[in-house]
């Protein structure tokens, strides 16, 4: 996070990750979207050169950046409760051992390596709300058939980027009629995305279905210009 | 004298096989090699016969341990588990004879490609569960380097079961037992079931089953193209042919009782080649009929059946083809993603093709209106009188539909109870039996190519006890009955 705010070229970056820190001033001028361009050149340049030249200014700087970050933890919240992540050996605090009477309402899953005889794991917590499977490698047609035990409380399921999932697998979707927010964008193995998000939003009618972006199969005339990749997709 | 009868012995041995034959890994391109010598010899001696060093590639070894006649999925299922299941690597050696090497009217190609646990036999519900874990690993068991993995085109979408008002008690102690070995099925109301999937029209039926996991639909050629090729790759030897004739020895025994018995085992089974009087004998220990719908005819060459009837050498092989058709249709305003394989309480059964709105099924016929299986012809009209008002009748948006194609496949049906026949014949010892499926061989074929390799290797069947489906069945009369077929 510190490199982030360094250095001229990346400013580019932190832009994108600026409407997260929304509502901060200060002399970092993170709100960088506001301020145009020409001035913040000037006044980045004053301040890495008082950065570069006075080590209190280096650390006032430091000290005023963990206070931004820990207001960001406190934004990155799941309706108001907060992620229980892992340190940075991937294990989990022993305070975690007292929330075991709590009932777990969201899992994160994305990117870890469960497969069809891990999913045992999951489908025992009767009130998870929102599961997110996204980018998981061993994901296949296989395991989305198990999920419907958690047809009572499951309103957000993700699977963007499964390399396995394919349009036979979001078939067993059916199963969760609770469900509120689909994500099924990126899915290499769904044969015909368009076809298969009109299926799945006729199948789940009280669902959005997140997945494709409707733009990509059609050609630019030379009038339009290129499209900004960092807009949000039309839903 | 030592040396003379050593290589008289020798000789027997050795030089028996013709120069040409292919021992299969004797060392790279055999074939190509042995050509380069014709040809240097046919330059050297112009004169020479054509013949000098026939080519024999085609035809099956001349030793073969196990004879697998049919190269269907079952078939290749026993000659898979066979190979994976043996003590020693390479101890074994398999030939799977199969007459049509395009398989055009083998049962599994043709097939609807479904998979079930919705059995009211406990041995079915298990061999179906453990065929759904297989093709769930396919990947693992039927691994061959440098070749791409297999993607069967799995459809999770279960099966719908409907039953009438009198079926309604029988479907109910079905899924007790299904629940009991580990099937996710559940009971569905009709109120329940038109909740689910509103376009059902409920009427006539009292309860519905509906399987949740490992219950779908696959593609039976990706199957058989992958265990084709592993089997390749581990050392099974495939012949195009046809099994003509078996040669038997026999030997008479007493039993308990003192009665005369006369045990048969075959020792020498004659493979015919296609359009021509060649036929190659090869000496085998075991024979295998997995001959689908001509395991009768198979049986028969074996002498099964032979004998004054209500004997137990009279007792024939109650397997006969039965022709059943399979219609496609196109439906745009059809049922949606979610649908399951539906089967209706008259016999009806359809389920979703794909994302484009077509849909696949058929009915199977009554005793009366069984087609003449002589050949592979489809009846339309079949379609237009007898499956067609049942589908629309339970499915009201199928009123307009447009078929688009249809085809024709062989039931390898088991006249006596519709279940497999599965271990070795009483008489015939040597010749094992793993056909007469009647329609869901293709779903049962891992597991029940397993049970057959253990009955070979260690005398009992080990994981699934298939002893209800024993050839001694027919001879006592013990039918062991599934009420639950397609």
């Amino acid at each position: 996070m510190w490199d982030l705010v360094l250095g001229d070229r990346r400013i580019n970056s932190l832009r994108l990750v600026a409407p997260m820190w929304n509502g901060t001033r200060g002399i970092h001028r993170l709100g960088g979207a506001v301020v145009p361009e020409g001035n913040q050149k000037k006044e980045r340049t004053m301040l890495q050169f008082l950065t570069d030249h006075f080590y209190d200014v280096e650390a006032l700087r430091g000290y005023l950046l963990q206070r931004e970050m820990s207001k960001v933890h406190l934004k990155n919240r799941f309706r108001d409760k907060e992620w229980i992540r892992p340190d940075k050996y991937g294990h989990f605090s022993p305070e975690f051992w007292n929330f075991r009477e709590v009932p777990v309402e969201a899992v994160d899953a994305s990117d870890c390596e469960i497969n069809y005889e891990g999913l045992d794991n999951l489908l025992l917590l009767k009130e998870l709300q929102s599961l997110s499977l996204q980018r998981c490698p061993h994901v296949d047609d296989w395991c989305l058939s198990r999920l419907y035990p958690l047809a009572d409380s499951l309103q957000e399921l993700s699977l963007a980027g499964c390399p396995r999932v394919s349009e036979r697998g979001l078939a067993c979707l059916y199963h969760l009629q609770n469900l509120r927010r689909l994500d099924i964008s990126d899915l290499p193995a769904v044969s015909n995305p368009g076809l298969t998000q009109i299926l799945v939003e006729e199948m789940l009618p009280n669902c959005q279905v997140v997945g494709v972006n409707w733009a990509e199969g059609l050609k630019l005339g030379p009038e339009e210009q290129p499209q900004d990749p960092a807009s949000p997709v039309p839903a | 004298m030592i040396r003379r009868v050593l290589l008289h012995g020798l000789g027997r041995g050795l030089l028996t096989r013709r120069p040409g034959t292919r021992r299969g890994g004797f060392s790279l391109d055999w074939d190509g090699k042995v050509s380069e010598i014709k040809k240097k010899i046919k330059s050297i001696l112009p004169g020479t016969p054509r013949d000098l060093l026939p080519d024999t590639s085609h035809l099956p070894p001349e030793h073969s341990d196990v004879v697998i006649v049919g190269g269907g999925v079952l078939g290749l299922s026993v000659a898979y588990w066979l190979k994976k299941l043996e003590n020693r690597q390479g101890g074994m050696r398999v030939l799977v004879v199969e007459r049509d090497h395009t398989y055009s009217q083998a049962s599994t190609g043709l097939s609807v490609g479904g998979i079930c646990q919705q059995f009211s036999l406990p041995e079915n519900i298990q061999l179906s569960l453990f065929s759904a874990s297989f093709l769930r690993n396919i990947n693992e068991y039927l691994a061959v380097t440098n070749a791409p993995p297999l993607d069967l085109q799995f459809n999770p979408s279960g099966y719908l079961l409907l039953a009438s008002e009198k079926d309604a008690a029988a479907m109910e102690s079905n899924v007790k037992v299904q629940k009991q070995e580990g099937a996710k099925v559940c009971l569905m109301s009709p109120d329940q079931l038109r909740n689910k999937f509103p376009w059902i029209n409920t009427e006539g039926v009292a309860l519905a089953s509906y399987g949740m996991e490992n219950e779908g639909w696959f593609d039976p050629w990706c199957l058989l193209h992958g265990l084709r090729q592993k089997l390749a790759s581990m050392g099974v030897f495939f012949c195009q042919g046809e099994v003509t004739r078996f040669v038997t020895s026999s030997q008479c025994m007493l039993t308990t009782n003192d009665e005369m018995v006369t045990l048969k085992s075959i020792h020498e089974v004659h493979v015919k080649m296609d359009h021509s009087l060649e036929y190659q004998p090869v000496e085998c220990a075991i024979v295998i009929n997995a001959a689908g719908a001509w395991s009768a005819q198979i049986a028969a060459l074996a002498g099964i059946g032979k004998g004054p009837p209500g004997t137990l050498q009279g007792t024939k092989l109650p397997v006969e083809p039965r022709k059943r058709y399979v219609y496609v249709w196109h439906c745009p305003q059809g049922p949606g993603l979610e649908t399951p394989l539906v089967a209706d309480t008259s016999g009806a059964y359809f389920r979703r093709e794909g994302l484009g709105s077509n849909y696949l099924g058929g009915r199977s016929p009554t005793e009366e209106e069984e087609p003449d299986p002589a050949n592979l012809e489809v009846d339309h009209d079949f379609f237009q009188e007898k499956v067609w008002p049942h589908l629309a009748l339970r499915v009201p948006a199928f009123e307009t539909l447009k078929v688009q194609t249809a085809w024709a496949g062989y039931y390898d049906y088991n006249t006596f109870d519709q279940n497999g026949v599965v271990g070795p014949h009483p008489l015939v010892v040597n010749m094992y039996f793993a056909t007469g499926f009647s329609g869901h061989g293709l779903q049962q074929a891992p597991g029940v190519g397993r049970a057959v390799a253990e009955m070979i290797l260690e005398g009992s069947f080990q994981t699934i006890d298939l002893s209800p489906f024993l050839f001694n069945r027919f001879y006592l009369g013990e039918k062991t009955q599934e009420n639950n077929i397609m």
